[in-house]
Order: structure tokens, then C-alpha cells, then sequence
């Protein structure tokens, strides 16, 4: 059986920033199934970080989160030529989806979450936060595709992106699509893309903050947005870490 | 311990420091006062080493080294400490962090060792103090949602843990109630009244000068110190103007 013909290609509108050459047969078929029965709570930690990934690192979730369950995914994709975190998650009655990624990176890396959020029941809410931190020639992307079906009233969705640009040359996307087909719901989005705060890091100097330290703060402040929901300190502290020491390792 | 010679320096290509000299020995308090577009900020970010602050001539002696061939962050580990007229506000980094760090990372570049998250909560308690600033606020933000007021001390708190040699003060007193301003002014004299420390007090305005005696004042005019005379000059300006007093031959 020829592997080529099932690969995505870059026409696919959910793969369009991907380094889809880099893709092997076993990275796309491959996802993972979770479900969570109504009621109870699940939490996913992600971490791609350098010595645990290999060049093409695809991690691919569906998960199914039952009626008043809750489902939380906090990710810092900080390695890998290609990675990929993509989660395809349908929300039961009054459940609720929590997600927080953080990309950082440089070279020529693609480093990228892809969420499908399916409100397929009433009262349901989500709320997604993804902060990207890129120099060189690196690239970070957030795809976040939002489906409220027909029935599924008082849906409250949130989606946010900021993309943080430390050098010329690096970039990111922020490509959110919203499907609303029912009539009394929020879904709100909102992506940003910048450079740091030169005033703020003029203070810092004048402070005695040599350049590395003031960008490691502010960069700190930056990502930890996309923690704050993660109600577990050393998790947190973990996490940002990863992404920390990736900026003081390559920049 | 601050010696300016000369000193010319541009922004995006228009000349506003036109030949300013200007010498504050240790011991010393010096203000400057100046009408509205005298140069006065422009001079205080030259000294703090600012980007876009293009510095064309003359030179600046600071403690005997050559201030202008340093980075603002060595600057300040040299014992300079610039008093912003608008402090920035940076989300997401808290003031005992933002401190903490600041002022170990100018203890490394003096070859010292860092002071213990405990230390430096005694240090930082006992500097907020002095200045009445709650310490609830330090454990906030960089001045994100204080009010100008509120800004003002917090600078003078760091100056209290930084504990700098010198300090170039732009406009403190901006923003500042009645209150505020005689705390803040009993702050810099606590901090900085020092036969080895000095300051470079930029006001508009006498009433701070009235708290924090000047050893001297200058009048700052289209970028050059123009006269330089004892603190009974600041009580002319206020009372005559600065069209009326700068008119008189020196």
C-alpha cells in the first residue's frame, strides 16, 4: 500500500502551515482516543521538549467529554523540526474543554496546535489560550476550528492567540474558524502579534537587568498567560521551565 | 562624581542637548528646572543611555569612568539610578520579582553574591516602609493599575532596595498630591542625603524643593545650562518666571 496517497497536503485547510514533508504515514494515523464520563474531570499534559522528541513529533487526540465533564489540555511544544498537537474534541451538555499551549522556537522549526471544538450539546463552554514565542526562521501556528451545532444553545466559547516575534524572519498564523448554527451563544476570538516592549525593557536596564534577563521576564509574562487556568503550581512551574529554557538555550 | 562636558545629543536627527556642562560633586543635590521643551528629559535619558538617544558630542565622567561607553544595564550596576517621569507598567511581572532580580543581576555585574529570596523581603519590607507604599502592592504588577501617585513612590522604593549612588530624578514630583510629595521628597533625602551619594533633581516646580534642599540649582534652556546659583534661585523662578530671571545678564 503506497503511504503517499493518505498524507495530507498543505490544500488541506487544517494543514496549511504544516511542514506536511516531514510527515510519515504512522504520524497522521495515529490518534488517540479519550473519553471522559459525564461528571468527571481529565487533565492532559503535553510536553515536547528536546531529548524526548524525534524531528516529526504528531500527537493526535479525539477526546469525548461527557455531560458536566470537564477536560483540560495544557501543552508547551518547545522541539521537534515538525510538531503537531491536535485535538478533536466534542463537548457533551455542560461540558467544558480548558486548553492552554505555548510553541517557542527558532531555525526553520513548525511547531503548531490544531483544535477542533465540537459544542454538540446545549450549556457547553470552552476556552482556549495559545501563546507562540518564535525567532530565527521559526514558525508557530495555532488553527483553532469552533463547531456549535444547531441545539447547542448558551454555548460560551473563547478562543485567544498572541504571537510573540523575537527576530526578524520568524512568524506565526493564528487561523480561528467559527461554525455557529445555533442563535443564543458567545464565541468570542481575539489573536495579536507582536515584538517586545522596548520602553518596558529600557526599564529593566536601568534597573541593572542585563538584555537576556529582561527578555527571559518578559517572555515569562508573556506565556504564563496560557497557564493561568492550570491550578497546579509545580505543573506550572514545569511547564514554563520547558519553555524557558528553550529561549536561554538557542537565543 | 558626575561631571557632563559639553555635551550634544540628538533624537531622529533634531539636535536638543546643545553644549551642556554641568558638574554635582558627592554630597551634592542639584536641581534642574527649565521651561517645557528645555531638553530636561532628553538629558536624563542621555544619562540613563536610552536608544534613539544619539549622544554627538561632548563626554560624561561618572565616578571616573566614562558613562557613554556603557549599556544601560552597567549603568546602573555602576551606581546611576534613573527615576522615570512615567514609570512603564509591565503585565505579568511582579515588583518583588522584577527587584529581586534587578538588583542581583547588579550585584553580579560587581562580583557580589546574590541576595536570598529572604533578604531581600526584609530589605524590600523595610524600603517600602519608609516610603508608606503597602506591601501588597510590591507583591503586585510593575506599576500596572497604580495611579500616578502611586508610581512615583514605588520608583522610590527601588531606589531604596537599589541603593544607588546616584540618582537622575525626571519630574517625581509630576503627579503628586500635597502628601505624597512630602513623603516621596523625605524618601530621596532618606536615601540619597549622603556625603558619598548625589542627585540630579529634575522639577518644574519648587514645593518639592522646599522638602528636599538643593545644594544648587541650574536653569535648563534650549538645551544648555544657562545659570547655575544656589537654592534662592528656584525661589526667584517660582516667583518671577523663568522669561524674567533668564533675561538678567548672569
Amino acid at each position: 500500500m503506497s503511504g503517499a496517497a493518505t498524507l495530507p497536503t498543505r490544500k488541506d485547510e487544517a494543514w496549511r502551515y504544516a511542514a506536511v514533508e516531514k510527515l510519515r504515514e504512522a504520524d497522521v494515523e495515529n490518534w488517540r482516543q479519550i473519553d471522559i464520563a459525564a461528571g468527571e474531570s481529565a487533565r492532559e499534559l503535553l510536553v515536547i521538549s528536546d531529548g524526548n522528541s524525534s524531528e516529526t513529533e504528531v500527537h493526535r487526540l479525539r477526546v469525548q467529554v461527557g455531560e458536566g465533564a470537564r477536560f483540560e489540555l495544557f501543552g508547551v511544544i518547545a522541539s521537534a523540526d515538525y510538531a503537531r498537537v491536535e485535538l478533536d474534541v466534542t463537548l457533551g451538555k455542560g461540558a467544558h474543554f480548558e486548553m492552554g499551549g505555548i510553541t517557542v522556537g527558532g531555525r526553520e522549526t513548525v511547531r503548531e496546535f490544531v483544535t477542533r471544538t465540537t459544542h454538540a450539546e446545549p450549556d457547553g463552554t470552552s476556552n482556549q489560550a495559545v501563546r507562540a514565542v518564535h525567532w530565527g526562521k521559526g514558525t508557530g501556528n495555532f488553527l483553532g476550528s469552533i463547531d456549535v451545532v444547531r441545539h447547542a444553545q448558551k454555548t460560551d466559547a473563547a478562543q485567544d492567540f498572541k504571537g510573540l516575534l523575537l527576530e526578524k524572519g520568524a512568524s506565526v498564523n493564528a487561523v480561528p474558524q467559527l461554525e455557529i448554527f445555533a442563535d443564543d451563544v458567545k464565541c468570542a476570538h481575539g489573536a495579536t502579534v507582536g515584538q517586545l516592549d522596548e520602553s518596558a525593557r529600557f526599564y529593566m536596564a536601568a534597573r541593572g537587568l542585563t538584555p537576556e534577563l529582561s527578555r527571559r521576564l518578559l517572555v515569562q509574562a508573556f506565556i504564563g498567560d496560557a497557564l493561568v487556568a492550570l491550578d497546579d503550581e509545580d505543573a506550572q512551574e514545569r511547564l514554563l521551565q520547558v519553555a524557558l529554557d528553550k529561549l536561554d538555550k538557542h537565543l | 562624581m558626575l561631571k557632563i562636558d559639553n555635551l550634544t545629543a540628538e533624537i531622529d536627527g533634531k539636535q536638543i542637548l546643545n553644549g551642556l556642562s554641568l558638574e554635582v560633586a558627592a554630597g551634592e543635590i542639584h536641581a534642574i528646572m527649565g521651561p517645557n521643551g528645555a531638553g530636561k528629559s532628553t538629558l536624563s535619558y542621555v544619562l540613563g543611555g536610552r536608544p534613539g538617544y544619539e549622544v554627538t558630542g561632548g563626554s560624561v565622567d561618572f565616578r571616573g569612568q566614562d558613562l557613554l561607553d556603557l549599556e544601560p544595564h552597567e549603568r546602573a550596576a555602576a551606581g546611576l539610578f534613573l527615576g522615570f517621569q512615567y514609570p512603564v507598567e509591565i503585565p505579568g511581572v511582579s515588583n518583588v520579582q522584577f527587584l529581586r532580580e534587578a538588583l542581583n543581576s547588579q550585584r553580579k555585574q560587581r562580583g557580589e553574591e546574590p541576595l536570598t529570596g529572604g533578604e531581600f523581603l526584609k530589605l524590600a519590607k523595610e524600603k517600602a516602609n519608609l516610603l508608606g507604599l503597602d506591601m501588597d502592592m510590591l507583591k503586585r504588577n510593575v506599576n500596572v493599575g497604580f495611579s500616578g501617585g502611586e508610581k512615583k513612590r514605588a520608583e522610590m522604593v527601588q531606589m531604596g532596595i537599589l541603593d544607588p549612588s546616584f540618582a537622575v530624578l525626571d519630574e517625581t514630583d509630576s503627579g503628586l498630591d500635597i502628601d505624597a510629595l512630602r513623603v516621596v521628597g523625605e524618601g530621596i533625602n532618606a536615601i540619597m542625603r549622603d556625603a558619598n551619594k548625589g542627585v540630579l533633581l529634575i522639577t518644574h516646580y519648587q514645593r518639592l524643593l522646599e522638602v528636599v534642599r538643593p545644594d544648587k540649582v541650574s536653569i535648563l534652556a534650549k538645551g544648555r545650562i544657562v545659570r547655575t546659583g544656589g537654592p534662592e534661585l528656584a525661589e526667584r523662578l517660582e516667583n518671577e518666571g523663568y522669561d524674567a530671571v533668564m533675561a538678567e545678564p548672569a
